[in-house]
């Protein structure tokens, strides 16, 4: 069974490394945190390497387009304790933009792609960041709610 | 040794020898050993494949040969959706077969873009960009309805004049 991880105790850590920059995202799973999005790099990389956390597997890298912003969502997950957490980033309507995590993680990368491709928010700091499922002359992000085909 | 006698000329080209025209003759061969493209692009592929096997085995009419290079294959075998992204490269394959050649549409999806057809990423159709001799319609056909449509590729290219006004090229 997995285990969940004390959220409270791991927001408190990081609010007080890295200043005010986390917090308890309040849903049905018990175990996602939200992250300011200028500071995702340091908290994911503290994270990863906190042996009291330890999470160093990128499990899924995704994106939702609600009403009110676009939300970059990190799913992770430890080998050695078998507890996960989900890293929330909600970004602006507007320009939607976050720091790319390609530098922790190297399977971000094709991750970031597709979040750019299909939904367009912009990894800055991404080595490589062009379309990936669509051709390159597409216009548009389709998976975005004011998409018209 | 037998010498063979004026008289018995007419009787000896009757029983050996068959008159036809050098076209006549090509198409003939060309219509019986039709070599496919290896080429899939989604589930339509898999009935493909099973059209291949022993089961139905295509090589009953000398199609068995899928030549994995498009410079060695007379038919393009279109089996899944095509989508924008796959269209220049099914494109360029075509290109490079040598003439002549022939396009099978097979499934939904080749012919019309099928259950995708209002996505943002599917082309509508083989036919929007590429010659197509024959469609195969079914979600996937079945290798039976292959097997049909290769028969109607032999009968198009074995009598050329049949459908010489619908041929879309040479």
């Amino acid at each position: 069974m997995d285990k969940i991880v004390n959220r409270e105790a791991l927001v408190g850590e990081l609010n007080k490394k890295f200043g005010d920059c986390a917090e308890i995202f309040e849903d049905n799973t018990n175990q996602s945190i939200k992250v300011k999005p200028e500071k995702i790099v340091e908290v994911m990389q503290e994270i990863r390497e906190n042996p009291d956390y330890d999470f160093k597997v990128l499990m899924n890298l995704s994106s939702v387009d609600y009403p009110e912003n676009f939300t970059v969502v990190y799913h992770l997950n430890s080998l050695t304790y078998y507890h996960k957490l989900t890293v929330k980033v909600e970004l602006d309507k507007a320009k939607p933009q976050v720091p790319s995590i390609t530098s922790l993680w190297i399977a971000a990368n094709v991750q970031e792609r597709e979040v750019y491709d299909l939904m367009g928010i912009e990894f800055t700091g991404h080595p490589n960041l062009k379309r990936i499922l669509l051709s390159d002359d597409f216009d548009g992000h389709p998976l975005r709610k004011d998409f018209k085909n | 040794m037998d010498v063979i006698k004026p008289h018995e000329y007419d009787e000896l080209l009757r029983n050996n020898v068959i008159l036809s025209t050098v076209d006549a003759a090509f198409n003939w061969c060309r219509s019986r050993s039709i070599w496919p493209l290896t080429f899939g692009l989604a589930c339509c592929a898999i009935e493909m494949m099973a059209a291949g096997d022993a089961r139905y085995d295509i090589a009953r009419f000398g199609s068995e040969v899928y030549k994995p290079s498009p410079r060695q294959c007379d038919l393009m075998i279109i089996a899944g959706t095509i989508t924008k992204k796959m269209q220049p490269l099914v494109a360029r394959l075509y290109e490079q077969m040598a003439e002549p050649k022939y396009v099978l549409a097979m499934g939904s999806c080749a012919i019309s873009g099928g259950p995708f057809t209002d996505s943002y990423n599917v082309v509508k159709g083989a036919d929007t960009f590429l010659p197509v001799d024959v469609y195969v319609p079914g979600c996937p056909p079945r290798p039976e309805a292959l097997l049909y449509g290769f028969l109607q590729i032999r009968q198009k290219i074995a009598n050329p004049k049949k459908i010489e006004g619908l041929r879309k090229h040479g």
